[in-house]
């Protein structure tokens, strides 16, 4: 029998054109509503067993013993599974570097690492059953920073690295190590007229999506297995499974399953692997979900970084050079830390011209939690660090941060600190002014007929002010980020469209491994099908593995990529669905032959508008499907040396306006307001867009003032695992975000289209810092700031 | 141990429940009720939020012993619930509550065809038109803590929307939507009295 | 795990008799998180919500008789003239669906030093109604009962059954200082009622020590600094000096921890900060009651 809560198709039908620059409605949006839609925890399977992982309790030890007897006794258990009862050579996975173990060998290198794995009738017999394995462990000292790592007598937390940066790095500890240099920072050094320096800190943001990791593992008739999961990548998930349960990739099926949410933390596998070998072991179909404290543990994080930043500039404002070292923390395991290096040194400078640079980042193995993708990836980090900066110039000079921005800022045509010029346009100024020009919030707000109304005022229901020692504070930060992958990674989508006859009417589907995270992508390849197409019905396929790849999604590049890919099958799909009118009806009309011809409600037209047909008449009796792959233009490694290099496809630039209240006593902040000015390039749907800018800059509000997770430097253990420690933004520490979105092209991508996602989560950080400076006088050089901070009790 | 209750109107029986099993979970895995959402299990995201007797709880803190003989209302069972109210068939509206309130729901999903058919209430309207409704996890527990809401206040301020959501958590949408879906249904609503 | 449903009080109290290590579970706004993520493995779960009457409360004379089990929201809603400190605390309590579940008598059993009831009961005066089988109902005033880091001075055989709150008779206040605007657990929290009618000031920490606690120093001194200013009578404006003295020595009385939460050194200034502007907002309601009452004579 199928699983419940296979995917089905969604076909959505569009009253108006529903195409490109409209705000079509999500086509899952009803059964988002209704409860009906089928996320990767709701999926269910007769006779399914429960799957649980036993983790490690200590970040760094040897395991001396694991004794499963006792759990494998237990009533209701089908199956206990350890790093020795893995089924082929293949042991370990990642993203890029490959030294994750599936299940810990010998080993543990972070807290939470799993160890093994238990198959049981009931999620409470698994875990029961879980507690029963005894682990023995010999700790050993942990690596927790820089010093640590680096020591000339530190402990390898990867012995034998032979990865492909190993060669390059300066010691085995640190995972990736990226220079770029360029100008001559002494000389220019020499032309500065201030100097400005300072030490940020950004601590670990957890990507807190709140579908937990999930899936259902079902074995197959041959032998293989069928895996319906929530993740970002199907292909990159797939790549890393069959190897390891020693099976041919197409003997792993994978459906996308709902996904509640991703940020990053989807990027690495989870559960998959898990879910997998116990399914093939026991021959029934195992459900694994995390519950909130495992999901702390069960994927990467945000890096948490140490900068230093060292800028100058001359007396009338212009900036003279940047000296940098951005250190981040990689945990445990690689997942995306080379990536997310490139990334902080490349973007580091943010999207001012500084000629003369000397930067270094670095990501170190630690014993730490595993840190990884984040939204915002490695630019995040830095734009918290070069908007302090910028602030501290601007006042140094005594000049306006918003102005000594605009006089500093990049443009098309500047050339990034890797060589690589900027080719499509940089409204960098122009989206400053923007923010600027909107209306401030009115002041006290909290005032009413009845008194304060505590809601409106920091510590919100908790009544700790009444107006006393509030003072409000307003900052600005503006940002840059790449989109797509960059450094010369192969980034392609691929795209299966058809057209067909159904019910008398044009029908289109679309068929893409894309994983909707609910971005919205299922709603915007809808609409491409019906810019491209004419139809008005289009059907979304599930996402799976029995189409090629559709990469990640991540990098704010699904949009541009996956939809070009839909673009460009719809392209070749019109083409011969031309050639098919052409051959059926050219005879009738000259026009067929030589007019350009475009699809249009349901019917083929010349571009002088005359209508030649109906598309209907047309593939009466045929059906078009083409699959085809599609990329963004090549981009090439950074140097490793020099960090030159055309590195980059795209950028994104946002830029926000904070406006807070703190209460400068009790060091309670709130945000009153957090306007955004942000370039699209082309919004395919308005809506969405504006609903990312505010979901993005929300994210970035968190890690501004409450979100970290807090690793015991002694035990390198997790203190807060969980959603009353780990605290998100609120609806009542949310505030208005009013959305100025451009539209300046990029030529060179998909309708001129931009990447979005990330862009308002890395500047909206350093706004509501610069903010909080602004009401409080005080210097604040790390994120998240806490009451103690704010009132000298840290 | 075997629990009887109602959920959605409909009398449900749950056989060899665990006595440590919450309501969140016998709806999701024993009901075939997985629309209620299992973001945190410790009562801080409200996506598990469901009515026990009229009253938004979470579901995953409820023990699934403490539901014999009640009446469980679901997101899946919202629309249905809406409309009784409107039609003055369910007793569990507050005093002062219109039982016109609610009246200007749609007839039927625009937009998804599988949805088709699907009779919306109000809120659960007014959150896909305003854009709401990304990842959607969140959803379902704000859909039955808005609509109870509203059921209370029909006209609340910005405040009021922000105190009565706030446990429910959104980790995509920064609630601006879903500040408009509210604002939107309530607006529906008072147009339907 | 075996699940006990007591249809009535006296069944209740007949099966934590025979079953002394059952946890009482009546909002399950702790219980079932413990249960939740396998802190927790209780033998028997003693289901409270059958026992009925736990919901309802009775206004007295003199104080409120709290069912156990009265949500925060019916508080709230309720009470804010009865117990306008209790009522403000229950405001803070997590979100509306955990106010809408959890009530006193959980935050009581639980005995953290962080629940939110603990310094509103402690500022305005209370009793524990205590009852077993056994030895029938005691009464265990609040100042007593908190014994230790989530612990109590119940027996093992005993449920509470109530909760006996002083009806105020002046200007209360409760404040909770938390990382976040809404549904936060308490870094440190405040409580003061006035009493003008014994002319007494009294406190309760959260928190910021191993147990909830008052501030006695701080009570006993501002006590006398009012007495001797006269300021019960002459309803003049505390002077600032006092407001300080009075905030330090709250500071002082504190025996906080550093933990994910805060730091030691945040909880002791954020109780200071707190007892000032409570004591401020309670005199000023004070005053100008006095005032109204005044104009009116």
């Amino acid at each position: 029998m199928p699983a419940t809560g296979a995917p089905t198709k969604i076909t959505q039908g569009s009253p108006a054109k529903g195409g490109i620059g409209e705000s079509t409605l999500r086509p899952d949006g009803t059964l988002k509503v209704t409860g009906e839609f089928a996320y990767s925890s709701d999926m269910w399977h007769e006779d399914m067993l429960w799957g649980q992982i036993l983790r490690s309790t200590v970040a760094h030890a040897e395991i001396v013993s694991i004794d499963t007897s006792e759990a494998l006794a237990t009533a209701g258990v089908y199956a206990i599974l350890t790093y020795d009862d893995l089924p082929t050579e293949v042991k370990n996975y990642g993203l890029e570097i490959q030294d994750t173990p599936v299940l810990a060998h010998g080993k543990v290198r972070h807290h939470g690492e799993p160890v093994a794995i238990v198959a049981a009738d009931h999620p409470e017999t698994a875990r029961r059953a879980a507690a029963k394995i005894k682990v023995d462990y010999r700790e050993l000292p942990v690596i927790t920073d820089e010093a640590s790592a680096t020591a000339p007598d530190a402990i390898l937390v990867h012995e034998g690295r032979d990865d492909h940066h190993s060669g390059h790095v300066p010691h085995p500890n640190i995972v990736h190590r990226q220079p770029i240099v360029r100008g001559d920072v002494a000389a220019a050094r020499e032309r500065a007229d201030v100097i400005v320096t300072g030490e940020y800190t950004f601590g670990m943001q957890d990507q807190a999506f709140l579908g937990p990791e999930s899936g259902l593992a079902v074995p197959e008739e041959d032998g293989g297995v069928h895996l319906y999961v929530a993740t970002q990548w199907l292909h990159s998930d797939l790549r890393q499974i069959a190897p390891v349960l020693g099976l041919p990739e197409d003997k792993v099926r994978m459906t996308l399953s709902g996904v509640g949410g991703a940020f990053g933390g989807r990027e690495d596998l989870s559960m998959q692997i898990h879910a997998c070998l116990l399914a093939l072991r026991t021959g029934k179909p195992v459900k694994i979900v995390y519950n909130r404290f495992e999901s702390f543990f069960g994927h990467v994080h945000r890096h948490p970084a140490k900068l230093y930043y060292e800028h100058g500039a001359t007396r009338d404002g212009k900036l003279t050079h940047l000296k940098c070292r951005i250190v981040l923390d990689g945990g445990a395991y690689a997942s995306a830390s080379p990536a997310v290096v490139g990334n902080a040194s490349s973007l580091s400078v943010g999207p001012y011209v500084v000629d003369d640079v000397d930067i270094e980042a670095v990501a170190l193995y630690t014993n730490n939690p595993p840190c990884g993708a984040m939204r915002g990836f490695g630019a995040v980090q830095a734009c918290f660090a070069y908007e302090a900066q910028m602030d501290k110039l601007a006042k140094k000079l005594g000049m306006d941060p918003v102005k000594f921005r605009q006089l500093n800022a990049m443009e098309q045509g500047t050339l990034m600190p890797t060589g690589q010029p900027v080719d499509s346009p940089a409204p960098v100024a122009e989206l400053l002014r923007r923010v600027t020009a909107m209306p401030l919030p009115p002041e006290r707000q909290w005032e009413s007929s009845e008194g304060a109304d505590v809601r409106q005022l920091p510590g919100g229901l908790s009544n700790t002010t009444h107006g006393e020692g509030v003072v409000r504070g307003v900052g600005y930060a503006v940002g840059i980020k790449n989109v797509g992958f960059s450094e010369g990674f192969d980034d392609y989508s691929t795209a299966k469209v058809r057209v067909e006859v159904a019910g008398g009417e044009a029908v289109a589907t679309v068929h893409t491994a894309m994983a909707e995270v609910g971005q919205g992508g299922v709603t915007v390849h809808a609409q491409i099908a019906r810019t491209e197409l004419g139809v008005a019905q289009v059907t979304i396929h599930p996402a799976d593995t029995q189409v090629g790849s559709a990469g990640s999604t991540s990098a704010s590049r699904q949009t541009y990529v996956t939809g070009g890919a839909v673009k460009n099958a719809c392209e070749l799909v019109r083409e011969k669905v031309l050639e098919i009118g052409r051959r059926k009806f050219g005879s009738y009309h000259p026009a067929w032959a030589t007019a350009e011809l475009l699809l249009e409600g349901g019917k083929v037209v010349t571009d002088g508008g005359e209508v030649l047909g109906d598309l209907a008449d047309v593939l009466e009796g045929e059906s078009v499907e083409i699959e085809a792959e599609w990329r963004h233009r090549p981009t090439e490694a950074f140097d490793l040396r020099t960090g030159q290099g055309n590195g980059h496809v795209q950028y994104s630039f946002a830029a926000h306006r904070a406006v807070v209240e703190v209460d400068t006593e009790l060091g309670l902040v709130k945000v009153i307001e957090l306007a955004c000015a942000q370039d699209v390039g082309k919004a395919l749907n308005p809506l969405s867009v504006v609903g990312q800018i505010q979901g993005g800059t929300t994210q970035g509000l968190g890690v501004a003032v409450m979100e970290e997770i807090i690793v015991d430097p002694k035990t390198a253990k997790v203190r807060n695992p969980s959603f009353t420690d780990y605290l998100i933004p609120t609806i009542l520490d949310t505030p208005t975000i009013p959305v100025d979105v451009l539209e300046l092209a990029d030529d060179h991508a998909p309708y001129g289209l931009r990447g979005i996602g990330e862009a308002p989560t890395l500047s909206s950080t350093p706004a509501v810092l610069a903010a909080i400076r602004d009401a409080t006088g005080l210097e604040l050089n790390r994120t998240p700031v806490r009451p103690e901070h704010l009132t000298g009790t840290a | 141990m075997r629990v009887n209750f109602t959920v959605n109107g409909r009398p449900q029986e749950a056989d060899d429940v665990w006595e440590g099993e919450s309501l969140l979970y016998v709806l999701r895995e024993r009901l075939g009720l997985p629309g209620s959402k299992n973001a945190c299990e410790q009562g801080e995201c409200g996506s598990c939020t469901v009515r026990l007797d009229g009253v938004p709880v979470c579901s995953c803190l409820v023990a699934a012993g403490q539901v014999e003989g009640r009446e469980v209302v679901t997101v899946e069972g919202l629309a249905d619930y809406a409309r009784q109210r409107a039609e003055g068939g369910c007793a569990t509206g507050a005093p002062g509550t219109s039982l016109d309130a609610a009246k200007d729901w749609r007839a039927k999903g625009t937009d998804s065809r599988t949805g088709e058919g699907a009779e919306l209430s109000t809120v659960q309207q007014a959150f896909i038109d305003a854009g709401a409704v990304q990842c959607g996890f969140c959803t379902p527990g704000l859909l039955v803590a808005a609509d109870e809401m509203l059921e209370h206040h029909p006209d609340p301020s910005d405040a009021d929307i922000r105190e009565a959501l706030s446990g429910n958590l959104c980790r995509c949408t920064g609630y601006e939507k879903i500040m408009d879906a509210v604002r939107l249904a309530a607006a529906r609503q008072s147009e339907g009295v | 795990m075996d699940f006990l449903r007591p249809a009535s009080w006296e069944e209740a109290l007949a099966a934590k008799a025979e079953h002394p290590t059952a946890v009482p579970i009546a909002g399950g706004t702790d219980v079932m998180v413990e249960i939740n993520f396998d802190h927790r493995r209780p033998e028997y779960l003693l289901d409270l919500n059958r026992v009925g009457d736990l919901g309802e409360w009775e206004v007295g004379e003199e104080s409120v008789r709290l069912g156990a089990s009265v949500p925060y929201s019916r508080i709230m809603e309720h009470l804010r003239a009865e117990l306008p400190g209790l009522a403000l605390a229950s405001h803070t309590v997590a979100s509306p669906q955990i106010r809408n579940r959890g009530g006193v008598g959980g935050n009581l059993g639980t005995a953290s030093p962080a629940g939110d009831a603990h310094p509103a009961l402690l500022a305005a005066g209370a009793e524990v109604e205590a009852e077993s089988a056994a030895r029938g109902t005691r009464l265990i005033p609040i100042d007593e009962f908190y014994t230790g880091v989530k612990r109590n001075a119940l027996q093992p055989d005993e449920l509470i059954r109530a909760v006996h709150v002083r009806k105020a008779d002046g200007p209360q206040q409760y404040s909770k200082v938390g990382t976040r605007n809404a549904m936060v657990i308490a870094v440190c929290a405040f409580g003061l009622a006035l009493h003008p009618e014994t002319r007494t000031v009294r406190t309760g920490i959260g928190s910021a020590a191993p147990t909830p606690v008052r501030a006695r120093t701080a009570e006993d001194f501002l006590n006398a600094a009012l007495e001797e200013g006269g300021f019960w009578d002459s309803g003049k404006i505390i002077t600032p000096s006092v407001a300080k003295q009075f905030a330090d020595l709250c500071s002082a009385s504190c025996n906080p921890i550093d933990d994910v939460r805060g730091t030691a050194s945040y909880r002791r200034h954020a109780v200071g900060v707190m007892a000032r502007r409570t004591l401020t907002w309670t005199w000023e309601s004070y005053r100008g009651t006095r005032r109204a009452t005044e104009g009116a004579a």
